[in-house]
């Protein structure tokens, strides 16, 4: 019944799955990290830096990376929609929230970048 | 007894402001709606509506002490406690988030505009048989807790997301409203209506908040219903 040609995927449906799937990655992330944390009990950089190089952790921060991303932009694209509208701030709302969905999405994407090249730059 | 109640007449007032008076109840924990009209004997210019005087119309939703509900069907002791010894004041507003047309009197357009979208009437084109569309009495239970709607707007204007987007996202009545005939196993419009709501704000502007559960003067859940729209959108997707 409503279109938006700035929502990610077009669709409610997609962006909220895209929000919970990514949810229980990061989820599950945490938890793995914390639980070696603890097993490790003293961290030095070579036993972290050993931990975080390896293929399995350099998937898993691949996947997570991008579950930042995703989550982030939907989440954000959200805020924008509700709060930086003509509605809510005047007639300025539409130029505002393009301007600051334009940032978000910029920001995303530089971050989303960085992470892959610190992951995968040093192989 | 204290009373405090918000008033805005366009015609002549700049802003809202809110008036205090003083309103004898003879110590009885009366309803919100009879202490307005005890207001209204003293000051007829105070504007608000009623109708039915039992819940059941669904015309005198508003703000009480920071809480919507119905006045007819809620007494002084639950909406502030307190307020017959005196402790407080009963603060009385108009329903959040709608144009004010004067006092405790919303325009109600937009919230009628998102019902009208989510075509709340049964759609089945076979020929009507000659008495009535029987169901099973387990397909009529599907629909209990949903029919009951009065459409008193309390549960839509206590959303935040209906505040935020009130023509985009549809909000708690609208989508209850659009599960009672997406769960009625009389009704063949299943598809269509589900194509509707699969945007970003119609449905899925929801996040949860569960204040339309916690206001609806009905007890019923809006957020199940969305809730259980979601899955049929999910399942129809995958
Ligand atoms: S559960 Fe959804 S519809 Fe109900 S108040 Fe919260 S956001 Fe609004
Ligand atoms: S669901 Fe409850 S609160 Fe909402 S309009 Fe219907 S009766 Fe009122
Ligand atoms: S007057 Fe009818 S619901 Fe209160």
């Amino acid at each position: 019944m409503v279109t938006s040609v700035t929502s990610l995927g077009r669709n409610g449906l997609s962006d909220w799955l895209v929000q919970r799937v990514s949810a229980v990655l990061l989820a599950v992330y945490t938890v793995v990290v914390l639980g070696w944390l603890i097993a490790q009990g003293e961290v030095t950089y070579e036993a972290w830096s050993g931990f975080m190089g390896c293929l399995v952790m350099q998937i898993a921060n691949t996947f997570m990376i991008v579950a930042v991303g995703a989550h982030a932009w939907v989440g954000l694209w959200t805020v924008t929609t509700d709060y930086l509208t003509t509605r809510q701030i005047g007639a300025a709302g539409t130029v505002v929230r393009l301007i600051a969905q334009l940032v978000i999405a910029l920001l995303t994407l530089v971050y989303v970048l960085w992470g892959l090249v610190i992951i995968w730059g040093g192989v | 007894m204290k009373v405090s109640i918000y008033r805005y007449n366009p015609e002549t007032d700049r802003e809202p402001y809110m008036k205090e008076y003083e309103v004898d109840t003879g110590g009885k924990d009366l309803m919100v709606l009879d202490v307005l009209n005890l207001v209204k004997e003293q000051d007829d210019s105070m504007g608000y509506r009623r109708s039915c005087r039992e819940g059941v119309c669904g015309s005198d939703g508003m703000n009480i002490n920071g809480k919507n509900g119905l006045a007819c069907i809620t007494p002084l002791s639950a909406a502030a406690p307190g307020v017959l010894e005196g402790k407080k004041a009963l603060i009385l507003r108009p329903l959040p988030g709608l144009p004010v047309i004067r006092d405790l009197v919303v325009d109600m357009t937009m919230f009628y505009n998102q019902y009208e979208k989510v075509q709340p009437y049964l759609q089945n084109n076979t020929p009507a048989p000659a008495i009535e569309r029987l169901q099973s009495p387990e397909d009529r239970e599907k629909i209990d807790g949903l029919y009951e709607c009065i459409l008193c707007a309390c549960c839509s204007t206590s959303c935040p997301s209906f505040w935020w987007n009130p023509d985009k996202f549809l909000g708690p009545a609208a989508l209850l409203q659009s599960y009672r005939f997406l769960a009625d196993s009389r009704d063949q419009a299943t598809d269509e209506r589900l194509g509707k709501l699969d945007d970003p704000f119609s449905l899925f502007r929801c996040r949860g908040i569960m204040n339309c559960v916690s206001v609806c003067p009905k007890g019923l859940n809006p957020t199940r219903a969305i809730g259980h729209i979601r899955e049929m959108l999910l399942e129809r997707a995958v």
